[in-house]
């Protein structure tokens, strides 16, 4: 499957990855080479055989539904750009 | 199946009919997360209920809550819904900044619940049949706020990650009415199992409405979802003014776009969400940080073995058991701290009679104070005893009204109100006729008049009433002063 520079700038922009004009046809083609390399697992026959989700033999671990985490705004916006009053401050969202 | 007669909307060019689905979303009753241990807890300090996976930093893996599994589970069963003992995963990607991850945790190709059903029934005793398509657990989003700072956004993550079940529905609902009937009856099914609170004005229960019209029996229209409705109220406003707006659309030789759209309860409208069109592009793919949810077969009959009555189940029982009318159960089931009250007053009593003090005058009087049955001020023994006080002739339905106007202003046990103000009622004959000669000695002139006409009789009923203070036994009165008066 080739990668043509229409959707490297679809999903650029679904991904909010500014890309400039110029970058979309050498991008094109390096993720056509990526998804080429890739597709040679096509040559393997995999009718009838379950997606392999996990490499080790464990089910989904669970938790149980106990409070343990939390209480720490503070360090939760450590990173933030901005923050204000306990929220995290982003540009204007226009709806 | 409904009587009712179909719903419709006349056009310009003939009616039409309206076709409804919807996705509700009903947020687990956990204390804790869906994927993290951050508690739920409602009107928490912003981002105070956040962990760093709820807040999408990086290397934080998900580990999902096994009492989040059963409650989805436990409200498929409830719906009568195959549960798949293998589900997964996916992520939804899109972007938002209430979202931090950059995609919702959410369950696409293999939901763990699939094809069920949920009886709805109206408020006047029909019913009708909603296919349920699926449930699947997902995780909800943060919220965003644009009214604190003209040009920004604040965001607060407390909501991020808690669990929400989405329930998908066939389009199965003909009318506005059928859409509300229908979220209710939801309500009351998950709130009777206890797998979410069901409070719509905090969002716990919340619904897409997906809307389209078409010619009486034509094939299906384009539909336009309207996302995040929050009341009964305001799901069928927005229904209304969908329908209203598509069917202008066609008559005007337009065509019905698909999109999602905003109910605007202010204005009672909805409008699109034009700059959400073009990320419609989920890009979903299972989560690689979670394994398949595989669920024990054991596991999901020990979950089946501690489901408790549902409402469908009580619905008959109450009209079997007691031999109520449809409506009467109706009511009752529709809160279950009501039904149990009236259960427990209900024993070894006129369940009938019961059932009419409880819907009306208790119920009454705790509307009016705003009340909850669960704090009721008159115990359910005690409105069994008044009851029982009127089925075995110690007091009339008139005086109990008295006894019960004491018995909520706390005055204690119905039979010791009655002692106590001497309100048990005569049937002492003698007394009786006593009074009743001394009634037509005074008022010759009624004596004659009701001998022609025995419906004048009421006239002296009302006397005897009067002279005994309400405490004539009125069948006793009646059979008298027949006599006395050669009718």
């Amino acid at each position: 499957m080739a990668i043509d520079a229409a959707t490297v700038r679809r999903v650029a922009k679904l991904a909010r990855i500014a890309e400039p004009e110029e970058r979309l046809e050498p991008l094109a083609r390096e993720l056509s080479a990526i998804i080429s390399f890739i597709e040679q697992l096509d040559e393997v026959n995999t009718d009838g055989v379950e997606p392999m989700t996990s490499a080790v033999h464990v089910t989904l671990p669970m938790r149980e539904d106990v409070v343990a985490d939390g209480g720490d705004a503070e360090r939760v916006l450590l990173n933030a750009p901005k923050s204000d009053q306990g929220f995290f401050v982003v540009p204007k969202v226009v709806e | 199946m409904s009587e009712r007669p179909p719903y419709r909307i006349q056009g310009r060019t003939g009616e039409w009919e309206v076709v409804l689905g919807l996705e509700v979303h009903a947020q687990v009753a956990s204390k804790a997360k869906l994927f993290s241990a951050a508690g739920t807890g409602f009107g928490a300090a912003p981002n105070d209920h956040v962990s760093l996976v709820d807040a999408g930093f990086p290397g934080m893996l998900p580990v999902i809550n096994r009492f989040c599994v059963e409650q989805a589970v436990k409200t498929g069963l409830g719906l009568k819904a195959k549960i798949n003992h293998r589900s997964i995963f996916d992520r939804k990607n899109y972007f938002y900044p209430d979202l931090p991850q950059g995609y919702q945790i959410s369950q696409f190709k293999d939901p763990i619940v699939g094809e069920g059903e949920l009886i709805v029934h109206h408020d006047d005793g029909t019913s009708f049949t909603v296919g349920i398509e699926r449930l699947h657990l997902e995780q909800d989003a943060g919220k965003s706020i644009h009214d604190m700072d003209p040009n920004a956004t604040y965001v607060d993550l407390n909501r991020s990650g808690v669990a929400l079940m989405e329930i998908v529905s066939r389009p199965d609902m003909r009318s506005p009415d059928e859409a509300a009937a229908y979220v209710k009856t939801l309500r009351q099914l998950v709130r009777y199992m206890g797998t979410c609170d069901g409070d719509m004005e905090k969002g716990n229960l919340r619904a897409d409405v997906n809307v389209s019209v078409r010619k009486p029996g034509a094939e299906l229209g384009t539909r336009c979802e309207i996302k995040n409705v929050n009341s009964l109220r305001f799901i069928q406003q927005a229904i209304v003014y969908e329908a209203h707006r598509q069917i202008e659309v066609i008559e005007d030789g337009g065509k019905i776009v698909q999109e999602t759209r905003l109910f605007d309860a202010g204005k009672g409208e909805t409008r699109s969400m034009r700059s959400k069109e073009e990320a419609h592009d989920y890009r979903y793919f299972p989560d690689p940080d979670l394994l398949p949810l595989v669920l024990d077969p054991v596991w999901v009959k020990q979950i089946q073995a501690t489901l408790p009555e549902l409402p469908e189940q009580k619905l008959a029982r109450m009209q079997s058991q007691y031999g109520l009318s449809a409506y009467d159960a109706a009511v009752l089931v529709g809160d279950v701290a009501r039904a149990d009250f009236f259960e427990e007053a209900a024993k070894g009593r006129d369940a009938k009679l019961v059932a009419n003090w409880v819907l009306n005058d208790l119920s009454g009087k705790m509307g009016a104070d705003g009340l909850e049955f669960e704090a009721s001020p008159v115990s359910a023994a005690d409105i069994g005893a008044l009851v029982g006080l009127i089925t075995d002739g110690t007091i009339s339905g008139k005086i109990a009204r008295e006894v019960f106007e004491r018995m909520w202003a706390g005055e204690g046990a119905p039979a010791a109100i009655v002692e106590k103000h001497g309100l048990v009622q005569v049937t002492d004959t003698g007394a009786l006729e006593a009074a009743i000669d001394e009634i037509m000695a005074a008022n010759p002139d009624k004596v004659e008049s009701a001998k022609e006409k025995p419906q004048a009789i009421g006239w002296f009923v009302g006397q005897v009433m009067k002279a005994t203070g309400g405490k004539a036994n009125p069948g006793a009165v009646n059979q008298i002063l027949k006599a006395k008066l050669g009718l």
